[in-house]
């Protein structure tokens, strides 16, 4: 079962209390922009067996949205941020670094 | 090849069941492959077949990194219907499912497909509507399919509680021909089948790296060393992403878990396939007498072939409210799968960005009905670069925005 901390309220949810939002810091491709761009931004997910960036909504608590870095394939969570920002925090980026040496993620490493 | 047989099981009687042979060979991989098949799910083993079968090409080999079958072929709940909404769909889920008619005597291997019948219950409104239009779309496209009353449910499946204080049943799609087949034994079928043509099937052996040498396919990297061909299909579903990158390219797909299970087995009472889509549930009761149950899938992309516990609660209790029986049972086992998902639930089956590369994936939570007319147009497409089958299948109907919508009709497990 996965437990995420709602970086806002700082509860320990387990999942049944959140939703689950998909790929984290899309940047959003519309009006002016390519095919290909519009293409990308409405169907290519990343989809990495490994280190991945979520959205998340603590929808059956506080009700905000929220960041986190997890492993798709052991389902370990390295840590919860808000989602005011557009990319993953230094202390989330080295909480990674530490367990899963080398990893990248679309052009973050 | 030795033919299975009841003169066969005679004789091996006789003889103390001394003479069986093996069902299908473990060769070491040769060097070079007209054909590589990365996957010995169904549909990678159903390609290889047919690639035989039907076009003669019989030096290929079928690489598995784990054991052929044990993906999401011999994870899945076995349903087989071809009561979909969209034309392309309604093809090559029924040409599917007319090959499982036959498939046992043309593999010479019992799949044990058991045309049963599979209803679909309508619990609101919006399905009553959805399905009478499906019924209708089914009846143009010539699937047998029917919109019947809920007392005519009630004769089909008399464990059946009518009118649940929720979801009251109101009416259900039936398909009379449709039902379920040991999915084990579909991949052991092919297997055996594409074996005995000749064709190399390695297991223990994980694809890790794509070689392309001038726009083309020229071989691929393995836990047991380089092998080179010049076609290459890659059919391995969860980890279709995973495959793609390797060869540079991507797809619109996101992996999840989706889980199911089994009760003990009780007496025969209930002979026929049960979807409850809006509650997320659907049963039927195995050979061995277990009710053998799905749900939905987890929201979340997840690798590790295991689920989220409160999706069993989900399923279980949404189905105690159509089968109160349910409430007694204990469950035996449960497992999950990952499936690959794409944006309008439709799967992939189409050439790549890559020379003689060639992708069928996306079947999702429902692609073991459709194994034998997947792998059909797959090999139509790989041997001769067309499938009317496939071709509304491609990658790029993102692109063009033209979607095989069935994310209503099927967005559920099944
Ligand atoms: C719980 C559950 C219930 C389901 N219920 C139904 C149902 O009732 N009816 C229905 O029609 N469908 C159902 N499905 C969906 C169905 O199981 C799948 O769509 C279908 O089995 C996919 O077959 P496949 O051959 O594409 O994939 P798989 O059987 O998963 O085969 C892919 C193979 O590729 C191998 N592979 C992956 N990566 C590599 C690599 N790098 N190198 C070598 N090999 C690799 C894997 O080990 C695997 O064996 C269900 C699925 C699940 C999980
Ligand atoms: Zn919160």
């Amino acid at each position: 079962m996965l437990i995420l901390e709602c970086p806002y309220c700082g509860v320990k949810a387990e999942e049944s209390e959140l939703h689950a939002g998909g790929e984290a810091h899309l940047k959003r491709f519309g009006p002016g922009s390519s095919d290909a761009e519009f293409h990308d931004y409405l169907f290519m997910r990343k989809n990495p067996r490994g280190v991945h960036f979520e959205r998340w909504r603590h929808i059956n608590g506080c009700g905000k949205w929220f960041h986190a870095a997890r492993c798709t394939t052991t389902l370990e969570v390295f840590g919860t941020y808000s989602a005011q920002t557009l990319e993953p925090p230094q202390a989330i980026r080295d909480a990674v670094s530490a367990k899963r040496p080398g990893w990248s993620w679309r052009d973050l490493k | 090849m030795k033919r299975y047989s009841v003169f066969a099981v005679a004789r091996e009687a006789l003889r103390y069941h001394s003479g069986w042979e093996r069902a299908w060979r473990s060769p070491t991989a040769k060097r070079h492959y007209d054909v590589i098949i990365v996957g010995a799910g169904g549909h990678g083993l159903a390609t290889a077949y047919y690639l035989g079968k039907n076009y003669g090409i019989t030096n290929v080999a079928v690489i598995e990194k784990g054991w052929l079958g044990g993906g999401n072929t011999g994870r899945n709940t076995t349903i087989i219907r071809s009561n979909y909404l969209q034309d392309p769909s309604a093809a090559i889920y029924e040409k599917a499912r007319g090959l499982y008619e036959n498939l046992s005597q043309d593999l010479n291997f019992n799949v044990m497909f058991s045309p049963r019948g599979v209803l679909m219950l309508a619990q609101t409104q919006h399905e009553i509507r959805g399905y009478q239009r499906t019924a209708h779309a089914n009846a143009l496209q010539g699937v047998k399919t029917e919109f019947v009353s809920p007392q005519r449910v009630k004769e089909i499946v008399p464990i059946i509680n009518l009118d649940g204080p929720r979801y009251p049943v109101l009416g259900a799609l039936w398909q009379a021909r449709g039902g379920t087949a040991r999915h084990d034994a579909v991949a052991w079928g092919y297997a055996r089948a594409c074996s005995d043509m000749g064709m190399d099937i390695i297991q223990q052996c994980e694809v890790t790296g794509v070689r392309v040498e001038g726009g083309r396919v020229a071989g691929v990297d393995t836990s047991k060393g380089p092998i080179d061909c010049d076609k290459l299909g890659m059919l391995v579903a969860g980890n279709a992403s995973v495959l793609s990158e390797m060869a540079g390219f991507r797809l619109p797909m996101e992996s999840v878990a989706l889980q199911a299970l089994v009760s003990e087995p009780i007496k025969p009472c209930m002979d026929v396939v049960v979807m409850a889509n809006t509650v997320h549930g659907y049963m039927s009761q195995s050979d061995k007498g277990e009710m053998v149950i799905g749900g939905g899938t987890d929201g979340f992309n997840n690798y590790t072939q295991r689920g989220s516990f409160h999706h069993i609660e989900e399923t279980v209790r949404a189905l105690i409210e159509t089968f109160p029986m349910v409430s007694r049972l204990k469950m035996l086992r449960q497992w999950g799968g990952i499936v690959d998902v794409t944006g309008d639930r439709s799967p992939i089956i189409s050439k790549t960005p890559v020379g003689n590369v060639f992708v069928n994936c996306g079947w999702g939570t429902g692609g073991f009905k459709s194994i034998p007319g997947s792998g059909w147009g797959m090999a139509e497409l790989m041997a001769t670069g067309h499938s009317s089958l496939t071709e509304a299948f491609t990658i790029d109907r993102f692109k063009e925005g033209q979607f095989i919508d069935e994310s209503v009709a099927a967005g559920v497990a099944h």
